[in-house]
């Protein structure tokens, strides 16, 4: 819990955050949500939750961005806005 | 200034969360395409379980896995050495409800796409109304 | 809409913002939330369970009753994607096939086929894909570790972080390499549509049936220590063993639930071409 650490990884999570709702190739959006999720994963690791973080770790990092990666591929890639 | 910044160090956190949550909640509401706002809904279902995985936590204690020889012999486990596990435990319960809904979701946009050949919410209204 | 939704997410952020007066510092020991009923459980764990890892016996003992409920969730997520998306009709495309010897590439048009076992012609994907040996050479290497390191993350459970859903996810993740390495059809002849909806409903129903194993022999539902009657140890012990069945039911939903949504999501329905 050593706080610039904590201010850090917080930060990098709101930037990864907002850059994921914000760019129009859909596959960036997908790439970008996994660094997302690892991201919230070392956040809960510094915190001490050590199974939270497992889980996050293997469900938002892996099989999470597999199936968005899969949804976009039989879907379009561009959106609007 | 000191009590100023003594409350502000208390409780940063909190406020991070916040600002976490509320841009997940904007992009539910504002965006158009449909996967955006799948995308906002994770952020804010991550963002809840990152504010209550934090309020387990303590200062100076390691994590919840009890030791060998802790609880023999006269010494009580002290229970201010290791952090809270009743909130860990939920939050497993709320992430594999919410992959569970992504996948869920992930289907039926595939599914609207099929039929109406695009992902954006104002065409898909348009198509609608002209049938 | 952008302007509604900005002001609703300004009124909320704001209204949050406003309450967290209240709170706790964070990392404070004598919060209301470390103070009422998680100091019984980190006491009582050890002596009572025999099961180091406080979160796992809150789980899966303590807890027991949601968990069998999370398991259901999972499940009834699995089977929505199956039942949105599976179709059976065939779609009216051409087809490639190879000829293995040579390597002519044929374009077999309409509803005709060759038939799938015969030796000298092989299905190639519509979507061309780089023939790439390195990543099927190492994605057919580290397969059998990786779902041998799932098995360790389900056994060790009780030490060490993991337990059912983690080791579950990632055997899970084994088959779905081996779909992406190579293409759709040789993960679904390892692991075919029948085996998976039978391996689905039996991780759930190992978990209902050891609460209703306890059921019968005489206590509440899901009080493992009854299972001290009809097996060889005592009554602490009897404990841990549930734990461990019970997550291995729920390991056998997770992988079988994980491997039905990848299929159906890449493949349409089909279940004949993908990633």
């Amino acid at each position: 819990m050593i706080p610039q650490l904590d201010i850090f990884i917080l930060t990098l999570v709101i930037v990864c955050a907002i850059a994921a709702i914000s760019v129009k190739d859909l596959l960036g959006c997908a790439i970008l949500f996994g660094a997302y999720s690892f991201m919230m994963c070392l956040l809960w690791a510094i915190m001490g939750s050590v199974d939270v973080a497992f889980t996050e770790a293997s469900v938002g990092a892996g099989v999470s961005t597999v199936f968005f990666v899969a949804a976009v591929f039989r879907t379009t890639r561009r959106t609007k806005d | 200034m000191e009590a100023l910044i003594h409350h502000v160090v208390g409780k940063y956190n909190y406020w991070l969360y916040i600002i976490l949550m509320m841009i997940g909640l904007y992009a539910m509401i504002a965006k158009n395409n449909l996967i955006k706002k799948l995308v906002g809904m994770n952020i804010f279902q991550t963002a809840i379980i990152l504010f209550y995985v934090s309020i387990g936590c303590k200062k100076g204690a390691t994590i919840p896995i009890i030791e060998e020889h802790a609880g023999m012999g006269e010494h009580a486990i002290r229970v201010a050495d290791y952090i809270n596990p009743l909130p860990h435990v939920l939050m497993l319960t709320a992430i594999v409800v919410s992959v569970s809904t992504f996948g869920v979701a992930l289907a039926l946009a595939v599914k609207i796409y099929q039929q109406y050949k695009t992902l954006e919410e104002d065409e898909i209204l348009m198509r609608l109304r002209e049938k | 809409m952008k302007k509604i939704g900005f002001i609703i997410v300004c009124l909320s952020g704001a209204l949050l913002l406003y309450a967290t007066q209240d709170f706790p510092r964070w990392g404070d020991p004598n919060s209301p939330a470390n103070t009422h009923v998680s100091p019984r459980y980190i006491q009582k764990t050890l002596e009572e369970t025999d099961v180091p890892n406080a979160v796992t016996s809150i789980l899966a003992d303590y807890r027991g009753y949601d968990t069998m409920f999370e398991t259901t969730v999972i499940f009834a997520a699995g089977m929505s994607c199956l039942i949105l998306l599976r179709v059976f009709k065939r779609k009216e495309e051409d087809r490639y096939y190879r000829h293995i010897s040579t390597g002519v590439t044929l374009r077999v048009k309409g509803e005709k086929t060759i038939p799938e076992k015969s030796k000298e012609f092989e299905r190639i994907d519509t979507i061309w894909t780089p023939y790439d040996l390195i990543i099927k050479t190492v994605s057919r290497f580290l397969v059998p570790f990786i779902q041998l390191f799932a098995l360790y993350v389900l056994a060790h459970g009780h030490e060490s972080p993991g337990g059912g859903f983690q080791g579950g996810v990632i055997f899970g993740a084994s088959f779905i390499i081996l779909a992406i390495a190579f293409d759709l059809r040789t993960a679904l002849r390892r692991f075919k549509e029948k085996t998976d909806g039978l391996l689905a409903a039996l991780g759930v129903f190992i978990y209902a049936g050891i609460g209703a194993l306890c059921l019968l022999l005489g206590g509440n539902f899901l009080n493992y220590k009854e299972l001290a009657r009809i097996f060889p140890f005592n009554k602490i012990e009897a404990r841990a063993y549930g734990i461990l069945g019970i997550e291995t039911g729920v390991f056998i939903a997770v992988m079988a639930v994980m491997v039905c949504i990848y299929v159906n999501i890449v493949s349409e329905g089909r279940h004949d071409e993908g990633l």
